[in-house]
């Protein structure tokens, strides 16, 4: 379930890294204000506190690869409302509106392209687009990747950040997290690596799936990551959770993934990753 | 003590206790108050018939939970003989939210992996409510290894609301376990059929839901998230439930004839299986093994990659 909403959230911690019109911007981490120019010289990354913004899946895919490298994959396949859900607004204007705003047609961007020199094939999410939520959309670019790779005898790198299943595609949401999963294990038989960059923050049914599941897990500083969403856990046992509880370090320090690396190392970190483990 | 029927199962309620107290009563066989109990019987068939025609998403979801429903264990009492449950994952803990183990199935043999629900109080926190922490889903894979290389056909019957979401589950990987266990069920070489007997809450109940075949029993529901979650989060008003029921098309019908999401609905007693569990038993374990019949035709590697090629159609 989406357990993370993009808009309005009360805590802090929900909305952060929300770059807002204007030449400044205020950490949401150490409440430094910061340049906007500076932070995005910075990789969105602050400057005081090594806080990492939530970054655009486009301006992602720009630090990673390189120039001129990248192709993009599968930007035919756009979001249908199967089920007519309404909430407090209909999923179809939620879509057009999401759509304007992000200038994309998902919360998923795939394609191809090289790092330092290795081609991969790859995924990146937006969380700006309906929280990063997977729904038929999402699941099928990752799906599509995985048989890509396959196809091409590539690795992939998966780029997460999603509040997880997308709750107005019902069902269809929830048959994405077994569907990602079988397209791994398909994966898995051509002995290339896939590597999965946990970002902040992936949650839910993308953590549940084939997040958690790569060869190599990797995670920014600081994101947070987790099955359920901070307050659902307090309101489920009904005690406040422990400074940190869910972020990368914490995951680390209790065995869930490889490593976290800052993003100003991430290209070098995949492409050594990459060298070590493909047989050429 | 909690209620043990539905609001919408009253007048059925209050017809039975009628006849109940007219049985006490004519503990002389008197003939013409047997008739009018015999009346009312029939009275009670046409009263059920008539509520259960017109039952709305909301219902069959409170269906799904009643409080007097079979939960897995039952089923295996019933459907299954020589069951010897099996425990723990090894590594941390046994999780009784979760069971599993080897039986009969008239002549068939079968790993059955449930999650299981308390009946009581004590009982309820014991499973704790059925919702499973890693080792639940960690203990499932182990018996999936199992049931693989035995050769032998993996059950398993769906009913949680979700998968814990609690301190010590998220500290020992919740979604790497459940993530795991989606990959390992659709791994094995044998048939593996998967029922949802009641809640289907989520990845919670997905990790036991990737069979070659996925049924569901008629009143049992299968979604993204709760009627309730999603009431509370995508509408902000918690009334909204019924609303949130039918917009996510969670009943059996919905998934068989809309999404196409499972393969079959077992048929439950008039008026929901908690009226006749035995008989509920019986559909199932004739569905479960008229399924295994048919998937033992193909080879262990065939079943594998039809899986694989079913969940990735969606």
């Amino acid at each position: 379930m989406l357990l993370f909403k993009s808009k309005n959230g009360k805590k802090e911690q929900s909305k952060p890294g929300k770059v807002s019109e204007g030449l400044w911007i205020k950490c949401p981490s150490c409440s430094e204000i910061i340049y906007k120019k500076e932070l995005e010289r910075n990789l969105e990354v602050c400057p005081k506190c090594n806080y990492h913004f939530r970054i655009e899946a486009e301006k992602r895919i720009k630090m990673i690869f390189d120039d001129g490298s990248f192709k993009e994959l599968f930007n035919d396949i756009k979001p249908q409302d199967l089920l007519n859900f309404v909430d407090t607004k209909k999923y179809k204007e939620r879509l057009k509106e999401d759509a304007e705003k992000t200038g994309l047609s998902d919360a998923v961007i795939s394609g191809v392209g090289k790092i330092l020199g290795i081609a991969a094939a790859v995924s990146v999410f937006d969380f700006n687009f309906m929280g990063g939520s997977m729904g038929r959309v999402a699941g099928e670019k990752i799906a599509r990747t995985f048989r890509y790779a396959i196809e091409n005898k590539l690795p992939v790198i998966i780029f997460t950040s999603s509040g997880g299943a997308r709750m107005q595609e019902g069902i269809y949401s929830l048959m994405q997290m077994s569907k990602t999963v079988a397209l791994v294990s398909e994966f898995n038989r051509t002995g290339m690596p896939y590597i999965s960059v946990l970002t902040d923050p992936t949650t839910g049914g993308v953590s549940a799936s084939f997040a958690t599941i790569g060869d190599v897990i990797i995670a920014e500083p600081k994101a947070l990551i987790g099955f359920a969403g901070p307050r659902v856990i307090e309101k489920t046992i009904h005690q406040s959770l422990p400074e940190g509880f869910q972020r990368s370090e914490y995951l680390l320090e209790h065995g869930m993934i490889d490593m976290i690396v800052e993003r100003k190392n991430l290209r070098e970190v995949l492409k050594k990753m990459l060298t070590l483990l493909i047989n050429e | 003590m909690a209620l043990q029927y539905l609001d919408f199962e009253k007048p059925i309620i209050e017809l039975e206790q009628k006849i109940e107290e007219l049985k006490t009563f004519n503990l002389g066989g008197f003939t013409d108050v047997e008739d009018e109990i015999n009346n009312l019987e029939a009275k009670k068939e046409k009263l059920i018939k008539d509520i259960f025609k017109n039952i709305n998403s909301w219902q069959i979801t409170q269906l799904s939970r009643h409080p007097l429903r079979p939960y897995a264990m039952d089923y295996i009492e019933t459907a299954a003989e020589n069951f010897i449950e099996l425990h723990g994952d090894r590594r941390f803990m046994d999780d009784k939210a979760v069971v599993g183990g080897f039986c009969f199935m008239n002549n068939e043999r079968v790993l059955i992996i449930g999650h299981q629900k308390g009946r009581n109080t004590k009982d309820k926190m014991c499973r704790n409510f059925g919702m499973p922490h890693p080792e639940g889903y960690r203990k499932a894979q182990r018996l999936f290894k199992l049931a693989d290389r035995y050769r032998i056909p993996i059950v398993t019957l769906i009913d949680t609301p979700g998968a814990y979401p609690g301190l010590g589950a998220e500290e020992r990987g919740q979604s790497e376990a459940i993530a795991e266990t989606i990959y390992e069920l659709l791994n094995v070489n044998v048939p593996v059929i998967s029922v949802i007997i009641g809640e289907g809450g989520s990845g919670g109940a997905l990790a036991f839901g990737t069979g070659n075949r996925v049924l569901m029993m008629e009143y049992s529901v299968y979604s993204v998230i709760s009627p309730e979650g999603c009431a509370s989060i995508l509408y902000k008003d918690t009334s909204k439930t019924e609303e949130a029921a039918n917009s996510l098309k969670l009943t059996a019908k919905d998934l068989l004839n809309e999404s196409k999401v499972i393969d079959g609905i077992i048929a439950e007693p008039l008026g929901g299986a908690h009226r006749d569990p035995k008989l509920a038993a019986e559909n199932l374990k004739k569905a479960v093994l008229e399924n295994i019949a048919e998937l033992k035709k193909y080879k262990g590697e065939d079943l594998r990659n039809q899986r694989i090629e079913k969940f990735s159609k969606f």
